[in-house]
């Protein structure tokens, strides 16, 4: 486990690096009582109606907020909105204090360096290896190029992709790609992580390991973490199981991820028409007898 | 007893004002966001980040990638005027004609009409398919959410190098162009290499070589900026980015083509009054 020492640091992102520019969002700590994202009353629709109708929900810091819905029920459209990629036709997007619909683009642009989005296939750079991949967020802050080594380094450790440092995204397998992803993602240290479906399309194995990044990540570093899903496994995976730092290994929660006592809650929201159908404790929806809920649990 | 909804027995509501109307407002549309976007590649050009090396990039994959063909055509293009020419001229016995015909021809019209189509059919096409995919696999999308800004890094290098690369091809094709001209001359019409070059560059003010050089300056602009919008505004996945590409290279040469008209126009009025 020795790649994971660096992100105990996470405040030290800025100052870590001389020459990285320093933005004001970086400085503003969210109180823990306060929500770290939180979407109010959203409406987005496009040419057949809306999608997101008087959608509200907020993520309360080191909590796994989990998405569930059907495919087109606006999963990946809620992630956009909370990294500020898109604008709702109404409502509000509260992320780490700020309100993104009364920030400009390019205010957005330096914000979006707190937050690590990791999309459905990996969106890599396919004309840069998988190293440059990485490092891409440090250089376009222009920290040290001897900083960006070790830094690179140790965030494909921590996803075990250190030895393919070289290679393009085209020579890796889907799951590998979703990895390095997720290495691109923490490189930065983000308070905020958001998941766009990172199991999909890969077999039960490396859905698993896909799972098990995340679990340490959340538990080792209490990174706060939207992720979108359609595969109810992965969900009580992650509400089921925690990182243990001191054996390296996952083991089962005993609280079934309700109130861990890191306070990392794992909560669900089911979406269906547009707007939250469901929220709570994996206990409350694993318990559910709601029709429309089962069908996700069968 | 089946029945028939009655929803299929209203007369059909579209109407073709109304279809005007529609096609009318999404060509404004277009218009509107390639104008957006021209402006906003020039306009990031003063203020960081810059991105030279991406600059250097396509200038090496527009330029020197770009320089074969539009040789090969430039020399072609220059022997084949003088085969059309040089059999009118014969009549007069004014063979040496043909020199200030290509020469004029090349340096004014054909070199910058020719290679902006060229590089229209190689560059704009690459752009929109590249920048296409990027769309479609959500590698825009990646690099606005880690902070860059996807105009500045991807659609102003491409139209900075297009700008610089397209004068330097042009004259590239002119000069290939003259020299398949002498050659064709020289052993069809028996002309000889001081009069032809003499003649092809005494032809020549300094009005033809700004209308030459200018021409491209624009015509690269439209090929880079057709190009990249094309490109990032793909939808409907790889389908979406196989239309993209047919789609600029069309747009981008029948926008060559009628600003070229256009661009002589005002180039001969400046050559008559400033020049």
């Amino acid at each position: 486990m020795a790649g994971i020492s660096i992100y105990n640091h996470r405040d030290e992102c800025s100052a870590g690096s001389t020459t990285a520019r320093t933005h004001d969002f970086r400085m503003s700590a969210t109180p823990d009582s306060e929500p770290v994202l939180s979407l109010e009353d959203i409406r987005i629709g496009f040419d057949k109606g809306n999608v997101l109708d008087g959608l509200s929900f907020s993520v309360a810091p080191r909590e796994t907020k989990i998405l569930i819905g059907e495919s087109g029920s606006g999963k990946t459209l809620i992630l956009k909105l909370a990294a500020g990629l898109i604008q709702p036709d109404s409502g509000s997007v509260q992320m780490l204090d700020h309100d993104l619909g009364r920030m400009s683009e390019k205010e957005l642009l330096a914000f979006r360096r707190n937050i690590g989005f990791v999309f459905q296939e990996g969106a890599l750079f396919d004309s840069l290896t998988v190293a440059e991949n990485v490092a891409y967020c440090l250089r376009e802050e222009h920290v040290d190029e001897e900083e960006i080594e070790p830094r690179v380094r140790e965030s494909l450790r921590f996803v075990e992709m250190e030895d393919t440092l070289e290679k393009l995204p085209a020579e890796l397998s889907g799951g590998m790609r979703r990895r390095v992803s997720i290495a691109r993602a923490l490189v930065t240290r983000p308070r905020v992580v958001l998941y766009d479906s990172p199991t999909a399309g890969l077999d039960p194995v490396t859905s698993q390991t896909i799972i098990t990044l995340i679990l340490r990540l959340r538990d080792t570093q209490g990174v706060t973490s939207v992720l979108a899903t359609h595969r109810l496994q992965d969900a009580f995976g992650l509400a089921s199981y925690e990182f243990d730092g001191r054996s390296g290994r996952v083991v089962p929660v005993a609280h079934n991820g309700a109130s861990r006592p890191s306070g990392a809650a794992t909560t669900f929201v089911v979406l269906r028409e547009g707007k939250v159908y469901f929220e709570g404790s994996p206990r409350e929806l694993a318990d559910t007898r709601d029709e429309y809920l089962r069908r996700f649990l069968l | 007893m089946a029945t028939t909804d009655p929803k299929f027995l209203e007369p059909n509501t579209i109407s073709v004002t109304g279809a005007v109307a529609e096609g009318a407002k999404r060509w404004v549309l277009h218009v509107q966001e390639y104008s957006v976007l021209s402006a906003r590649s020039v306009t990031n050009l003063f203020s960081p980040p810059y991105y030279v090396s991406d600059v250097l990039d396509q200038m090496d994959i527009i330029g020197v990638g770009s320089l074969p063909i539009v040789l090969l055509t430039g020399f072609f293009i220059g022997a084949v005027m003088v085969l059309q020419t040089a059999a009118q001229f014969e009549r007069f016995g004014q063979t040496a004609l043909t020199a200030d015909v290509v020469s004029l021809a090349l340096v004014r019209e054909l070199g910058p009409s020719i290679t902006g189509l060229l590089v229209a059919g190689r560059n704009a096409s690459g752009m929109a398919s590249e920048l296409g995919s990027m769309i479609v696999t959500e590698q825009v999308d990646a690099m606005r959410a880690m902070g860059t800004d996807p105009v500045r890094k991807l659609v102003t290098p491409r139209v900075v190098a297009t700008v610089l690369m397209l004068p330097l091809l042009t004259a590239m094709a002119d000069f290939l162009g003259l020299i398949g001209g002498y050659l064709v001359s020289a052993f069809t019409l028996r002309l000889n290499a001081v009069t032809f070059w003499t003649r092809a560059i005494d032809i020549l003010v300094f009005s033809d070589l700004m209308q030459g050089l200018t021409k491209p300056i624009v015509f690269g602009f439209i090929i880079a900026t057709v190009g990249c919008y094309q490109g990032l505004k793909v939808k409907g996945g790889t389908q979406g980015v196989g239309r993209a590409t047919t789609q600029a290279v069309v747009t981008a040469s029948v926008v060559i083509l009628v600003s070229n008209f256009f661009l002589t126009k005002l180039m001969l009025y400046l050559a008559g009054h400033v020049f």
